[in-house]
């Protein structure tokens, strides 16, 4: 993707072939078959999948947060070059927290339930530059302050000596994130980070994520199940189905013209707020795979309405659209297939109809 | 009340509800009320489809759970069918059970793990004193779980063995089992995926239609709402901001809450090739 990407910061973060299985007793779960991305200084990458996409747990092996005898994980993680699947626990340690950071959905289970928020953010600043020579415990309060200060979170004062349950979810999220940039990480990993919010709140904190990119100059990579929040954050966009990535695109790319029927799919089942009278949802039919026995093939072929014989048996690599400079699709249908059907989906046909448009007349639907 | 005006099917009456705030573990003290529900008047015809939405706070559970007789108000009446049912009471609230049903936002706490599906199934039947005979309840069982979209083998399984969208679809057979005239599904899908949340929208709304019931859908999510919903309420801090015809809210709301709130909802661009329609959609 450097190859062909116009932003000329070198990425930070590089993510290649990325696996990731867990040993359970059922059989080996493959969460993250290969998968590769990367993202660069001020600039977000967003992941979009549901629940068992792997999104989370790519990320998480980024961050070393995977690590067990009951998983296996190859390919490389590179930081600046340096290869975090393979860096010894306590160089994780070190980086987590410091120039890797995460926020989670649930800001209630990822803050200590009894100590107070601006000792919790304190604490992470002391844990990397506290020590003989480090900071003060008054020097890392001020600084904890000044964290809380640059999250807007109103009166602060009073609030850094709060504990958690004392504050709102939309507060307890911006001491989440104020603790991540203790240390002025150059990663962000935003894990769902405003899934449990209400809207107006929600809105508050995208806005200050992207604030805060801005600002400190730092490559975010925001997983969600929202297309919307990651039409309005991400400047591109990775989808991710049954553990591997299977279109990869600008954000204004992907929603103006996706090319992988899941996409569609997630898009026809998103309701929207401008949807005009009588719209309808389209679901996608069936359920995810099971990772432990994936479908032959495709991957989406037990669910794609456009499925032929041969994608029940060919396994589609990630490739650049045809005529594209950075749009990677994983689909066996060819790209004038894909832009009839997808200009018939905008154009508000049924799956049916698009499919009908791709084939002669007459045609048996196996063949 | 006249024919073109038949009374509403369901509705609530300057409904009050305040919830008392207390400090201390041994010692406790009421320091007052919290105000859940501050007059709220609202009603839903028969064969409606209500949504009401609002933020984390803003009274709509409450509201739901007092208009199914779940929660008692500290002042103001439940009607259904012109009666006032605020105070109902034995056989009269089992009757209103059967008529009324609620389905949960997370069936996996609504559903007992060491049940069967079947067996949950089963049991408002056994509650309410119907299909003594074990056949027939199975018979009955084995048709609500295809009714929902399942297949009737599923009736042996554990709520833990299904996924979150088999999950609430067995909360929805459950809850038209006794045939309902008016469902109250309470965030029916904010904990689902998108593709399946879209599954179990079209799902409520086939088995609206089908079996003509009244649907009061609670929800934060003001876009599922569009699609469901005939008219919509809007709530705020325990009071109602706005009530309107769904496309009237949409296009052209009255109050600046309404506005912001519609304001905050991400939104993902219009594809390119034209809008979205229902013309040619199928299902």
């Amino acid at each position: 993707m450097s190859a062909s990407s116009p932003d000329p910061r070198p990425a930070v973060l590089r993510v290649e072939d990325l696996r990731v299985a867990f040993e359970t007793s059922e059989g080996l779960v493959q969460a993250v078959d290969g998968v590769s991305w990367e993202v660069a200084p001020g600039r977000t990458l967003g992941i979009v999948g549901e629940s068992g996409s792997g999104k989370t747990v790519a990320a998480m092996t980024a961050m070393g947060l995977t690590r067990g005898a009951r998983v296996r994980a190859s390919g490389r993680v590179l930081l600046d070059g340096e290869d975090l699947l393979s860096a010894a626990p306590e160089r994780l340690r070190a980086l987590r927290g410091d120039v890797l950071a995460m926020v989670f959905q649930d800001p209630l289970s990822a803050l200590h339930p009894l100590l107070r928020v601006g000792a919790q953010i304190a604490e992470a600043v002391r844990a990397h530059r506290g020590g003989r020579n480090g900071i003060s415990r008054a020097a890392a309060r001020a600084r904890a302050i000044e964290l809380l200060e640059q999250v807007a979170i109103p009166d602060v004062r009073r609030r850094v000596d709060a504990y958690p349950h004392e504050l709102s979810g939309g507060m307890r999220q911006r001491a989440m994130i104020a603790m991540a940039l203790a240390n002025e990480p150059r990663v962000l990993i935003a894990d769902e980070p405003t899934t449990a919010l209400d809207v107006t709140v929600q809105k508050q904190i995208l806005e200050l994520l992207r604030r805060l990119r801005d600002e400190l100059e730092m490559a975010m990579v925001l997983i969600t199940h929202d297309l919307g929040v990651i039409a309005e954050t991400a400047d591109e966009v990775a989808v991710m189905y049954a553990g591997r990535i299977v279109e990869h695109a600008p954000v204004a790319e992907l929603f103006a013209a996706p090319r992988h029927p899941y996409t569609w799919g997630l898009l026809r089942s998103t309701p929207r707020l401008d949807a005009p009278a009588g719209a309808e949802l389209v679901p996608i039919p069936g359920r995810p795979p099971s990772l432990i026995h994936p479908p032959s093939g495709c991957r989406f072929h037990p669910r794609c309405p456009y499925v032929r014989e041969r994608h029940r048996s060919v396994d589609p690599q990630l490739a650049l659209v045809e005529g594209a400079s950075e749009h990677r699709a994983a689909c066996l249908l060819s790209e004038a297939e894909r832009r009839v059907i997808w200009a018939r989906l905008a154009a508000g046909a049924s799956p049916e109809q698009a499919r009908a448009a791709i084939e002669p007349a007459g045609e048996d639907r196996s063949a | 009340m006249s024919v073109a005006e038949p009374a509403p099917l369901a509705g609530v009456e300057q409904l009050v509800k305040r919830f008392p705030l207390s400090r201390g573990v041994l010692l406790r003290r009421r320091l007052g009320d919290v105000p859940a529900l501050d007059g709220v008047t609202l009603s839903v015809a028969e064969g409606e489809s209500l949504g009401i939405v609002g933020e984390t706070g803003s009274g709509k559970s409450t509201l739901a759970r007092i208009l199914l007789n779940l929660l008692e108000p500290t002042s103001g009446g439940v009607r259904w069918r012109g009666e006032d049912v605020t105070h109902a009471r034995g056989a009269r609230l089992a009757a209103l059970r059967r008529k009324r049903q609620l389905v949960f936002q997370d069936p996996a706490s609504s559903l007992n793990p060491r049940k069967t599906v079947g067996a949950a199934l089963a049991d408002p039947f056994l509650i309410h004193g119907l299909l003594p005979e074990r056949a027939a309840r199975s018979r009955r069982v084995g048709e609500l779980l295809e009714q929902v979209g399942l297949e009737a083998t599923l009736a042996n399984r554990y709520p833990h063995e299904l996924s979150g969208g088999m999950r609430q679809r067995v909360g929805i057979a459950r809850a038209i089992a006794l045939g309902p005239e008016l469902l109250v599904a309470d965030e029916p899908v904010s904990a689902l995926d998108v593709s399946i949340q879209a599954q179990i929208l079209t799902l409520l709304r086939d088995l609206q239609r089908d079996l003509g019931l009244t649907l009061v859908l609670i929800s934060h999510d003001l876009a599922v709402v569009r699609y469901m919903c005939d008219r919509v309420a809007v709530m705020h801090a325990g009071r109602l901001v706005e009530v309107a015809p769904v496309e009237q809210l949409y296009r052209a709301p009255r109050e600046a809450y309404t506005r912001e709130l519609l304001a905050a909802v991400p939104s993902v661009p219009a594809p390119a090739s034209g809008p979205q329609s229902s013309s040619s959609s199928s299902t």
